[in-house]
């Protein structure tokens, strides 16, 4: 069973929906009892991450994802979800994210070439050969909806890299965490391919 | 490099689509699911969804729309028509929106699109705009109520506050080409695609594929929106991209990989 983490924010049904089209039992959930006993755990998101940030705090979750994380079992993080992994945010201030992984979230510079938000289908480079994506073409398309993007202190984390204005970590694996700025949920073919990756892997 | 969009956009009245659409593939083309569904098939980059119902009680049919195709559909979707309020904008999303289109609302109370930003991220606040060529013709004037009430404001100046107010996304949609087939109004489109640095979407008066590539390239749009074109098959969303592609616009090609089920 996967857990998906629900705080109280944005568009959870997709989520569960990808999975389910791609033959995968998915629970969208803040029940700590039942996240604790998924086999794999997702934390998807959308939303400023201030506010998901206390949300997760108001719900108790907290604990829940750090526990998930050493547990060892795949866990999932997707677009403000890899976000909120992270050390800090400047997102409408300074916020402290969950610090799991260690860096900071930024926001992308605005140019004549450059609009913030990055949104839309951007390609997306392989760095690593995480296994989440396996049958996924180098350079495919993926859809990107985000203001902010993640600067892990150790680079040799970063599984993808897109660019939009700079090269840019658009997702990362470390050991059974894989979190991605994209939206798998929103990306067509080659996210339920990631998606019925993540409810096999390990 | 980002690609540049196209979106289709239904009309949805009491959980029909209406003002047509022709696809000889579908069961019933009425179902706005069925018609969401072949455009995924096809492509498209994104869909958006018009809720033009016009009494409270049947605002719910198109929670019921959004629900089914956010069951089916994996690629992103926009509601619009009728959000008033942070409840409405959470309804949506829970039902399986990406992101809400916010028209009117933002005219009467612009906090409303800050209080939206602030709650729900700006990556999901789009701010529509319908607007309308002044009669001497030096500025576009903001209308609302689905274009029958005019307002003091300037478009282009609108378009930079709602930025400022924490809008994602412009809908831009010119009243006077609307419905014609001949061509967005690229003049208004590169004003406020200039004037902002969020993403454009042109919209209104599209009928060949010229306009398509003439909206990004010299109305500086980010995306395009079309309606009729594409439900009466004048055209269909690979035509479009290839067209556009062969142009030098940069544009998401589907290939025939495997699909993730």
């Amino acid at each position: 069973m996967i857990a998906i983490i629900d705080y109280g924010m944005g568009n959870l049904r997709s989520v569960s929906k990808a999975f389910e089209a791609v033959g995968h039992r998915a629970v969208v959930t803040r029940n700590t009892r039942v996240i604790d006993d998924a086999s794999r755990v997702v934390l998807p998101g959308v939303g400023a991450f201030g506010d998901c940030m206390a949300n997760l705090e108001r719900y108790g979750l907290v604990q829940s994802i750090r526990k998930s994380v050493q547990s060892g079992k795949p866990f999932l993080g997707i677009c403000l979800g890899l976000q909120l992994l992270f050390t800090e945010s400047e997102e409408f201030g300074r916020h402290e994210g969950l610090g799991i992984i260690p860096g900071r979230v930024r926001r992308f510079a605005a140019g004549p070439a450059v609009k913030v938000p990055h949104m839309g289908w951007n390609q997306v480079t392989l760095r690593t050969d995480c296994p989440l994506f396996d049958g996924v073409g180098d350079g495919a398309d993926w859809y990107f909806v985000h203001s902010y993007f993640v600067e892990p202190v150790d680079p040799s984390i970063i599984a993808t890299t897109t660019t939009y204005g700079i090269s840019f970590a658009s997702s990362i694996w470390r050991d059974n965490v894989v979190a991605c700025q994209f939206h798998p949920e929103k990306s067509q073919s080659v996210g339920l391919r990631l998606m019925r990756n993540f409810g096999g892997w390990l | 490099m980002l690609t540049k969009r196209i979106i289709p956009c239904l009309d949805v009245k009491d959980g029909r689509v209406v003002k047509g659409v022709s696809f000889v593939a579908l069961r019933d083309a009425g179902d706005p699911v069925e018609v969401a569904t072949a455009y995924d098939r096809e492509g498209a980059d994104e869909l958006c969804f018009l809720d033009i119902t016009a009494s409270h009680e049947n605002r719910k049919t198109i929670f019921d729309v959004v629900e089914r195709t956010a069951a089916r559909v994996f690629m992103p979707v926009t509601v619009g028509g009728g959000v008033r309020t942070i409840e409405d904008i959470r309804a949506l999303l829970n039902a399986g929106a990406d992101k809400v289109s916010i028209n009117t609302a933002a005219v009467q109370r612009p906090e409303f699109v800050k209080e939206a930003a602030q709650r729900f991220g700006t990556q999901c606040i789009v701010v529509a705009i319908d607007a309308k060529h002044d009669p001497d013709g030096t500025r576009w004037g903001v209308f609302t109520h689905g274009g029958r009430n005019a307002t003091a404001l300037d478009a282009v100046e609108w378009a930079k506050r709602m930025e400022d107010y924490g809008a994602g996304e412009i809908l831009l949609t010119s009243m006077d080409q609307d419905g014609r087939q001949s061509g967005y109004d690229l003049g208004l489109t590169a004003a406020v695609s200039g004037t902002v640095s969020i993403p454009v979407i042109a919209s209104g008066g599209v009928g060949t594929l010229e306009h398509l590539y003439q909206g990004f390239v010299s109305g500086k749009a980010d995306a395009v929106l079309a309606a009729s074109i594409f439900h009466f098959r004048t055209f269909t969303i690979p035509q479009a991209k290839a067209f556009l592609r062969e142009r030098g616009v940069s544009v998401r090609i589907v290939s025939g990989e495997e699909d993730g089920r």
